[in-house]
């Protein structure tokens, strides 16, 4: 019952508010800010009773629904998505206090509004049922679609409409998938379900069907991350939603597109991961490095911002295909730290927007003398969000880097290149904004942040810090469950290779045995200090990159200690290892 | 002295309740009141409930009357419960929308009788001669509702267009009837089946068959039949565009499927291939063209064609899940619209209807209710979950999928999308824009809100658990295909 809880508090708390009368906004605002934050302490509950060590779901509920129809009300959580909805039921009372006083007009429609969103994108994390995800993800929709078209600014009409466009394209193809997925399964098994637990026990044959499959998922998520060349629409809906919107968009809504990657298109379709695979992870790469370059030459704090977005999304999208543990793990952890980074990012943007409405560089500078708190409060989110040792951020980019080198290391050195354009739009940005003379008398005389911005920004900073100095209860959380979805791709695609098109069986398992030894050799190596080009000198010797993540239990298990080791280890002091790798401009 | 024929009056009951209150509106029309004619749509709305009760009192029993070419099955009381429910909602909106237009008579509350006893005859029609009296009992009677505002010519010309173009229609049907009778020698479903039981598909039989099609694919507006649509639905008042777009549509439907599944099963690979090409047809034309409509009704008319391609998507597919699929989209789409046109009728300005889209700019400030009910019923039609029309849509791809017409599915999805943007449009005007000078404020109704609020209820039951009525859907369809 906690989790429906969890989900169902908002959307409960939005029928009541129906009842409140329209001009009680303070009662109205209020509200909502109760029953989010109650719906965040219920979260609180289920993330400290999650048991990280276990990768199956957790505080499963299931009930019937449409049982002629194979569908269910089935809801759980995992490592993957305990993180996600935390982060959901953490950002959305930011949200709302964020919107305070910024949201004058409509005020019940909006708090109503928000509170849907917030069950939309809840129900979106802990659906294990493909029709149940498939209403919450649709049914969002529309709520994003008000926040931005009403409470928007100049251009919100046409930014509202592309962004539902967009999102709609993809996710009815996905539906088409889901259709032919539950056919198939039916037709294959006898059972016809929805159920994701069900339905990921068993693998369509490799082949036209489960690439289209795969590709009908990937393209509904790839908007939404959004994947480079998927992106277009994020900037605007970015620049024209209200602060309030831009930190849901950008702290979780973007995160139900990698979600679903790790959710549905890995367990589901295995083999046509690895097969287009690569490809996901060139794109990955190409937007990091792409979202950075255009984010350079961006006059406004926010669009800025909003394409540091589809570079940081980038490193999640590589993660995810590195298919390594370090890469997913990182990628993970990078969905939160993005959240939490950019989330304070748009805050402070908007802040600053309500002391001056303007959010263009240019009309900035030397801010650091007249608003000192928000200054330095806005350098930590700054470093954080370029990834700086110490810091959320970091932590993420650096297990996606090092899966990443195991996979190819051209590309991977391409995505750490990233980091470097990301100090230089961040940092340039922060010197143009805060360094220098005050040359507009206009922002000569600016409050300073107020109580209520304070506390706005202070749960962000602190996990900014918390997450950056010690992870592993964070990662901890994951691990079993990366372990779990790994091994599963491994073994479900390894069981369709038996198809005549694959090498034969013999080939095969001479070398995977061999590959395994060389591995599990080069673990053993590591985890006794090895030099630091170990990896890097085995893997562009490898015919198939992803196929080197096969990996046997065992060493799973040593890849986990030894991540567990550099997790805990790498932010404290800087890595010796990291130097070959990352040139950080920081160091 | 030859004894009369027996005749069960049980297979006729919904039927029979319907007519009669429709001649008893028209004997009381001659009594006072002059003045005002309300009682007599209260009267019209007590005898359609009565049937509906009827109906749903009759369910699971199954009667035939003279010599099987009428039957009162599941599937007939499916669809009298559909019609009755639809012609109900419309009499709601009629009462209040046609006394402010200065229409109010009581041969229109009998005349949207006679059109219900028409689409029910066309329910349980079982023979071609029926299907053809029921399709002109309905039709006749709504050539005359659409020009019902004597004084508007637009009105007039909807009512002439659609009596032409109607006719036109129907000498194509009597062909097809005439061709179909020629190869099998019958006109009785039952008897048509069983001459084709043996696999033969003469010629004659094809032809008949297209022509057949071109008859009801006028009534159901599939391209390229379609042309009458945004005239007459622009034209005629919009409790009456209401009854056309959802009543005769679900009777025409209902009649097709019947005829397909039942008569002609043997002739379904060929009805397929050209049932897959009009579905694409009717869905993009519809869809595309009502891109660029700024008259909200004549919008809604080409988003009908639309809707008309969807359900023609499981007529292609065929079958138990084809048939069954369509009869859950009808039962959706029946509510959706009737509660769409209806906050058209609650809606108007000072100088007359607000039907143009921009009219209701700044309409969720003026009138949040209305604004956030009409809204729904846009998004019911866009096929967002979790309302009826996204429940009637999945049904109706995952039944295309099924069959293996997966281009058809995603050409199918990608119309919804190209649909969202028009819908969402009206949105944007009730939403995100402000009032103009000449915009729709609410014109009070309790009738009409209550048709909104049962049209609501109704959509947000059937897309929230949708289960039981597509177990209704199967159970009707079952005897079909038995």
């Amino acid at each position: 019952m906690l989790l429906s809880a969890v989900t169902f508090l908002p959307a409960l708390g939005a029928a009541g508010l129906l009842l409140v009368p329209r001009r009680a906004e303070r009662a109205l605002k209020l509200g909502a800010l109760a029953v989010t934050v109650a719906s965040f302490g219920v979260s609180l509950v289920l993330y400290v009773g999650f048991d990280g060590g276990v990768a199956d779901y957790q505080f499963e509920e299931s009930a019937r629904w449409m049982p002629s129809l194979g569908v269910g009300y089935h809801i759980g959580i995992d490592g993957i998505s305990v993180l996600l909805v935390l982060l959901t039921t953490l950002l959305s009372p930011i949200a709302l206090a964020s919107a305070w006083d910024a949201i004058g007009d409509r005020v019940k429609e909006f708090v109503i509004t928000m509170l849907i969103l917030e069950t939309g994108m809840l129900g979106v994390f802990v659906s294990l049922d493909l029709f149940l995800f498939y209403v919450f993800w649709e049914a969002m929709l529309i709520p994003m679609y008000f926040v931005i078209g009403v409470w928007g600014g100049a251009n919100r009409i046409y930014a509202a409409v592309k962004f539902v466009l967009y999102t709609m394209v993809g996710s009815l193809l996905m539906l088409v998938a889901i259709l032919a997925l539950y056919y198939q399964h039916g037709a294959a098994t006898g059972r016809f379900t929805f159920d994701l637990p069900v339905l990921a026990q068993w693998v369509a044959a490799p082949g036209l069907a489960q690439n289209l499959m795969f590709l009908a998922f990937a393209v509904a998520f790839a908007i939404k991350v959004p994947l480079f060349p998927f992106h277009t629409w994020l900037p605007d809906a970015h620049v024209e939603a209200p602060t309030a919107g831009s930190v849901i968009l950008a702290g979780v809504l973007l995160k139900m597109g990698t979600y679903g990657f790790l959710r549905f298109c890995l367990p589901l379709f295995p083999d046509a991961s690895l097969e287009f695979g690569p490809l996901v992870f060139a794109l990955g790469v190409v937007g990091i490095l792409y979202g950075a370059w255009v984010s350079t030459v961006q006059p406004d704090l926010k669009k800025l911002v909003a394409y540091s977005s589809v570079s940081h999304l980038g490193f999640v999208m590589v993660g995810i295909f590195t298919l390594t543990a370090q890469g997913l793990v990182g990628g993970i952890m990078q969905m939160i730290n993005h959240g939490l980074s950019t989330a304070a990012l748009f805050l402070m943007v908007g802040m600053i927007y309500d002391r001056r409405h303007t959010r263009l560089i240019a009309d900035f500078g030397g801010l650091w003398g007249v608003v000192p708190a928000f200054s330095a409060l806005f350098l930590v989110v700054v470093l954080s969000s370029l990834g700086l040792p110490g810091l959320n951020g970091f932590v993420g980019e650096f297990l996606i880097l090092l899966g990443a080198f195991q996979v190819h290391w051209l590309l991977a050195a391409l995505a750490t290149s990233g980091i470097i354009f990301a100090a230089v739009y961040l940092l340039w940005m922060y010197q143009r904004v805060i360094f220098g003379e005050v040359r507009n008398d206009a922002n000569a005389h600016l409050r300073d942040l107020s109580p209520r911005e304070w506390a706005v920004l202070a749960p962000i900073l602190v996990l900014i810090v918390a997450i950056g100095v010690y992870p592993s209860p964070f990662t901890r959380k994951t691990e079993a469950t990366v372990d779990a979805l790994i091994a599963q791709v491994q073994s479900k695609a390894s069981v369709a290779a038996r198809a005549p098109a694959s090498p034969p069986p013999v080939v095969e398992a001479v070398a995977s045995t061999r590959s395994d030894l060389e591995q599990r050799s080069d673990l053993e190596q590591r985890s006794q200090a090895a030099p630091p080009s170990a990896h890097l000198r085995l893997e562009p010797i490898s015919p198939h990159p992803l196929a080197e993540a096969v990996t046997s239990t065992r060493s799973d298990l040593e890849q986990r200690s030894d991540l567990e080791q550099r997790s805990q280890a790498a932010p404290i002091s800087a890595h010796p290892r990291l130097e070959p790798a990352s040139p950080h401009p920081l160091q | 002295m030859i004894p009369p024929p027996p005749v069960s009056f049980g297979a006729l009951l919904p039927i029979l309740i319907v007519a009669g209150t429709a001649c008893l509106v028209l004997l009381l029309d001659l009594l006072p009141p002059r003045r005002s004619k309300e009682h007599l749509g209260g009267i019209a709305l007590a005898g359609i409930v009565a049937a509906l009760l009827a109906a749903v009192g009759r369910w699971g029993t199954e009667t035939r009357a003279f010599r099987d070419m009428l039957v009162l099955d599941s599937y007939a009381l499916f669809f009298d419960v559909v019609i009755c429910y639809a012609t109900a909602l419309v009499l709601l909106l009629s009462l209040d929308y046609l006394k402010r237009n200065g229409v109010e008579s009581g041969e229109a509350y009998a005349l949207v009788l006679f059109a219900a006893v028409g689409m029910m005859l066309l329910a349980s029609a079982n023979d071609l001669i029926m299907v053809f009296l029921g399709l002109e009992l309905m039709s006749l009677s709504l050539y005359v509702l659409a020009g019902l505002f004597k004084m508007r010519l637009d009105s007039g010309e909807a009512s002439m267009k659609y009596f032409l173009l109607g006719a036109f229609a129907s000498s194509f049907l009597l062909y097809g009837i005439a061709l179909v009778y020629g190869a099998t020698g019958t006109t009785g479903f039952d008897r048509i089946a069983a001459a084709l039981a043996g696999g033969a598909r003469p010629p004659l039989l094809v032809v008949g068959l297209g022509l057949l099609l071109v008859g009801f694919g006028f009534k159901i507006s599939s391209v390229p039949f379609h042309m009458w649509a945004p005239d007459v639905y622009q034209g005629a008042p919009t409790s009456v565009t209401a009854l056309i777009a959802s009543g005769s549509k679900a009777a025409a439907f209902a009649a097709l499927i019947r005829l397909l599944g039942g008569a002609l099963r043997g002739s379904q690979p060929d009805a397929s291939v050209v049932l897959w090409i009009l579905a694409a047809l009717t869905m993009t034309v519809g869809n595309v063209v009502a891109l660029s409509q700024g008259n909200l009704k004549r919008m809604l008319a080409y988003s009908s064609v639309a809707h008309a391609g969807y359900m023609l998507v499981g007529l292609a597919v065929g079958g138990n899940q084809g048939a069954s699929a369509v009869l859950f989209y009808l039962l959706a789409y029946v509510f959706t619209t009737v509660g769409t046109f209806g906050a058209i009728t609650l809606s108007e300005r000072a100088d007359g209807e607000a039907v143009d889209v921009s009219d209701y700019a700044g309409l969720a400030r003026r009138n949040p209710v209305l604004a956030a009910t009409l809204a729904l019923f846009l998004l019911s039609l866009v096929g967002i979950p979790p309302l009826a029309g996204f429940f009637g849509k999945f049904y109706v791809f995952g039944s295309a999928v099924r069959a293996g017409y997966i281009w058809l599915a995603v050409i199918a999805v990608l119309n919804s999308a190209v649909a969202a943007y028009y819908y969402l449009r009206v949105i944007v005007y009730m939403y995100m824009r402000e009032a103009e000078a000449a915009s729709a404020v609410y014109a009070p109704s309790f009738a009409g809100s209550l048709a909104l609020a049962v049209a609501l209820a109704g959509i947000v039951l059937l897309g929230v658990m949708p289960a039981p009525f597509v177990d209704l859907a199967q159970i009707a369809v079952a005897p079909l295909f038995r």
